[in-house]
């Protein structure tokens, strides 16, 4: 059953992901008053670096690529098989990893630019994320997806700082302006491209892939807040996600300094302040 | 099936313009043109590109810049001159420092005259452009296929 849930995701998060990453291009368009590409350009823009030659710097680069590709596909795997949530987090992290040394392996500065910033960002968003699974627990005592999910229990209830910590977070995890430091979607030049700055054809391609299965990956951590209701969890997500593509196009980008601290500072204001009420509230004792 | 027409990467470089063909080139762009709709985007990496938009002549200090840009991107690539400059030198051809149009450095697949280059005219080279892209794709693809037929007959 469950592994029939990994097995729908790894074959469905792409298309999933690609329809997401059309639509945000389609509203963004519209947003800036323009007609916009088709729904499917995402897909073009991915069959187009298959088709392309791959150029790299070193031979490294196309392992630190796949490996990113494998390691987002097998966190989000253990994710929707309702494995244990700290793991699914680790996995994540380390598929970022490889992210990062592939761009240290080209020996390029705005790679070497990017790299850096990918690293910050994961100090940046990581603390929340962590917090994130520990609210979980404190609700529905168990770090499980799979129980989490089946918990009829409201977690955003419980945990609404956590969920707007998690929200800011997933602006840098979306590659969203103002916190789209490490690399970017939009049009933009040089040092923004970061780290794909060096990475070609079906190269790219697998890093474009990997970031489909990363936000169906985030999308399916939102439901778990709202598991109670599958309508109101699909509401949601469509409002957050909506949000973020307004966030995307009405901030500009930061520095990463303003980044580090504004993610650190929601992080203790919300999250911890959140959890520290839970524990409160529940008489010093664990929901 | 194809997606290399569906989803053409721009590299736009400056050689040595005096911005008027710029101008042009990025009000493709903006929402009276449009060019998203077709796909294209102005990516500024040579190594994400697949058409090389060049504006303005060829002088001994791009020469260098030019030709390590289009080395850099990944074939198949095409490469556009835009503006009567970036295709002959323009009224700069007698110049002592310009060197002729950008097929003095390296190969231009379609040439887009005007000065400046209206937006239109642009879009319609950058779109002529594709036809050819997708000619070298093929002829890359047989290539390869030669290639790897060649070493199972060995």
């Amino acid at each position: 059953m469950l592994v029939t849930h990994a097995l729908i995701y790894l074959l469905l998060a792409p298309f999933i992901g690609g329809l997401v990453a059309g639509i945000d291009r389609k509203v963004t368009a519209r947003m800036q008053g323009r007609a916009g590409p088709p729904l499917l350009q995402p897909f073009y823009d991915v069959g187009k670096l298959f088709e392309k030659e791959n150029l790299v710097v070193t031979a490294s680069q196309n392992v630190y690529a796949l490996s990113y590709l494998v390691f987002m596909m097998v966190s989000g795997a253990l994710f929707f098989a309702g494995g244990d949530l700290l793991l699914v987090i680790f996995a994540f992290t380390l598929s970022h990893i490889f992210l990062v040394l592939g761009a240290y392996a080209s020996c390029s500065p705005y790679s070497f630019i990017g790299a850096e910033r990918e690293l910050l960002q994961i100090i940046a968003y990581e603390p929340m994320i962590i917090i994130s699974a520990v609210g979980m627990y404190m609700v529905t005592r168990s770090f499980f997806v799979a129980e989490i999910a089946a918990s009829s229990v409201p977690i955003i209830l419980y945990l609404p700082g956590v969920f707007l910590g998690f929200l800011t977070v997933l602006t840098i995890k979306l590659r969203k302006s103002p916190f789209d430091l490490s690399t970017s979607h939009h049009a933009h030049q040089e040092i923004v491209k970061g780290v794909t700055t060096e990475f070609t054809g079906s190269n790219l391609g697998k890093i474009e892939i990997a970031h489909w299965y990363e936000n169906v990956f985030l999308l399916g951590f939102i439901f778990l807040f709202f598991s109670f209701s599958i309508p109101v969890a699909v509401a949601a997500i469509i409002i957050v996600y909506l949000l973020e593509i307004l966030v995307d196009n009405t901030f500009s980008r930061v520095t990463w300094q303003f980044t580090l601290r504004s993610a650190w500072i929601v992080a203790g204001m919300l999250g911890l302040v959140n959890l520290a009420v839970l524990y409160y509230l529940s008489g010093g004792f664990l929901v | 099936m194809t997606y290399l027409k569906r989803s053409p990467w721009i590299l736009h470089y400056d050689a040595s313009s005096c911005n008027g063909c710029d101008i042009e080139v990025l009000a493709c762009l903006t929402p009276l043109y449009d060019v998203e709709r077709f796909g294209i985007v102005n990516c500024g990496n040579p190594k994400h590109a697949d058409v090389f938009v060049v504006t303005g002549g060829i002088n001994e200090q791009n020469k260098a810049v030019i030709r390590n840009l289009y080395d850099q991107i990944p074939d198949p690539k095409v490469v556009v001159a835009v503006g009567i400059c970036a295709t002959s030198g323009g009224v700069f051809r007698e110049c002592y420092n310009i060197s002729g149009g950008i097929d003095t450095a390296i190969p231009v697949d379609v040439y887009v005259p005007g000065c400046a280059a209206r937006p239109e005219s642009i879009i319609d080279g950058i779109v002529q452009s594709l036809g050819i892209l997708e000619e070298k794709r093929a002829k890359m693809l047989g290539r390869k296929r030669t290639k790897t037929a060649g070493t199972e007959g060995r």
